[in-house]
């Protein structure tokens, strides 16, 4: 099992729903945010074109939060996932020292936090909360193992990218183009 | 260019604009704990070589400041973390990947070691030290008849301990600036340096001021080619590191890093050194400050630059 997720970067519109659904089925704290998109302008005017990506963890395959922990406290779950358990964090900061992507914080009471790809949904067989409310529904979560899953079909068919794939980590958030 | 702007409102203390997690107390960590491996190196390595007459400051004195210079470290250390009170869960395991977890074992090693080191020749500086028990008396005997199994270890030790504070950042690929396979020798050759620095001040001996003087030059050379090299590596290297590079070549740290640590904490202490001894009279506390001010902003620059550098936006 290896889950991932696609976000369709033709059809995000970057009305940020996913951040917000993430902060409120997360209890993220005020200030903080396990997702956010961003606008990528390409070209020079006239010849504009705009990309709109929502991002989060990658869940990398080699993930080096995991590989810097000196306790345990960031672990691979099922699926590839990649989580911290708060009572064996420190708060040392090498996980956040170790992420090409910024994509962990250190929560307020402590320890550090990231998104999950919301596997407390995923193991009662919902989407991600995040990938629940999209409008557009440019968003799609499942199993690259799995060569019937919707994300394996649209990685075999569309052009996709990886953020920053020089650092090494493999990525498993891909945008498809 | 390409433009890349977060637009969901994104601003996370510590993480935005920019990492600024690790504050002060961990480049002065890394300061700290290549100083103690510094004087531990050479106590223990004149020690193996039966230089204890000749050298006294090196192999006895300058070991008074290591376990204070541990301790202090490791307090550091511990008040940057986030969750503090459960730093114990260091202890429970050893994870051979992660730099830091054999960095707080060899801490959980060497730290005692020191201690030990340092009291067993408590006596040889207040001639009426008295233990008071018998059992601490015995112990202390023990020590003096196993110095050279004990420096065996700590020589072992504060290698490892100096080229942790090196690794501890080269490990992590994100920041572009550190991850280099160099920086764990530099920041050894640096951590020896503050030590030798550190001697050759406490020394009142003429003979053991010149060795100092000598290894702390030759030490210096290799720091400077290592620096020479780091930005030949980082200027042929990936784009993030010439982004990295240019932070020292041009941007905001070229001043710091050049005059406060190339010049006033290397070239200048060296060229001090060599002075004296070429027979002028110079204050071994001139060079000896310079340095040990060099070492800890060569942290300081090197952790809050390394922060700065990235891969995205």
């Amino acid at each position: 099992m290896r889950y991932a997720m696609a976000i369709d970067t033709k059809k995000c519109v970057g009305c940020s729903d996913c951040v917000v659904a993430c902060q409120i089925e997360n209890k993220v704290p005020t200030g903080y945010c396990r997702d956010w998109v961003t606008e990528t302008v390409y070209g020079a005017y006239p010849q504009l074109e705009l990309e709109l990506r929502s991002e989060r963890c990658n869940h990398c395959d080699n993930a080096p939060c995991v590989r810097c922990c000196p306790t345990g406290a960031s672990y691979i779950a099922e699926g590839g996932v990649v989580l911290v358990e708060a009572s064996k964090c420190i708060g040392c900061g090498a996980c956040i020292e170790s992420c090409p992507y910024d994509a962990r914080y250190s929560h307020p009471d402590g320890y550090v936090d990231k998104c999950t790809f919301c596997i407390h949904r995923v193991r009662e067989g919902l989407q991600p909360a995040c990938v629940a409310v999209c409008p557009t529904k440019c968003m799609y979560f499942g199993d690259l193992d799995d060569p019937s899953s919707d994300i394996s079909k649209l990685l075999k068919t569309r052009k996709y990218k990886v953020l920053a794939p020089e650092a090494g980590t493999k990525p498993q958030v891909y945008y498809l183009l | 260019m390409n433009e890349e702007i977060i637009i969901s409102g994104r601003n996370i203390p510590h993480i935005d604009p920019h990492l600024n997690l690790w504050h002060w107390p961990i480049p002065v960590y890394l300061f700290l704990g290549g100083l103690a491996a510094g004087i531990l190196f050479f106590a223990s390595l004149y020690t193996i070589l039966g230089k204890e007459k000749e050298l006294p400051t090196a192999v006895k004195w300058s070991t008074f400041v290591a376990p204070f210079a541990l301790v202090f470290g490791l307090f550091f250390l511990f008040i940057d973390l986030k969750h503090q009170w459960y730093f114990w869960r260091l202890y429970l395991t050893l994870r051979i990947e992660s730099p830091m977890s054999w960095g707080a074992w060899v801490l959980m090693a060497i730290t005692p070691l020191s201690f030990i080191w340092a009291a067993a020749y408590l006596r040889e500086l207040i001639p009426s030290w008295d233990w008071k028990l018998g059992i601490l008396n015995r112990f202390e005997q023990w020590v003096q008849g196993h110095r050279k199994l004990l420096a065996w270890m700590m020589i072992l030790l504060s290698v490892v301990l100096g080229i942790y504070t090196g690794i501890l950042l080269s490990a992590f690929n994100a920041r572009p600036l550190w991850n280099t396979a160099l920086l764990g020798p530099l920041f050894l050759v640096s951590g020896l340096s503050t030590g030798a620095a550190t001697i050759l001040w406490m020394s009142r001996h003429k003979e053991e001021r010149k060795l100092f003087s000598r290894i702390d030059i030759l030490l210096i050379a290799i720091e400077l080619f290592f620096i020479v090299h780091l930005f030949m590596g980082f200027l042929a290297g990936p784009a993030v590191q010439l982004e990295a590079a240019e932070l020292f070549l041009g941007g905001k740290f070229t001043l710091p890093f050049w005059g406060l640590v190339v010049f006033s904490g290397l070239a200048l202490p060296a060229f001090l050194e060599w002075l004296e001894l070429r027979g002028r009279k110079i204050p071994a506390a001139i060079p000896a400050i310079l340095i040990l001010i060099g070492g800890l902003a060569f942290r300081i620059i090197m952790v809050e630059a390394g922060e700065m550098t990235r891969y995205l936006y």
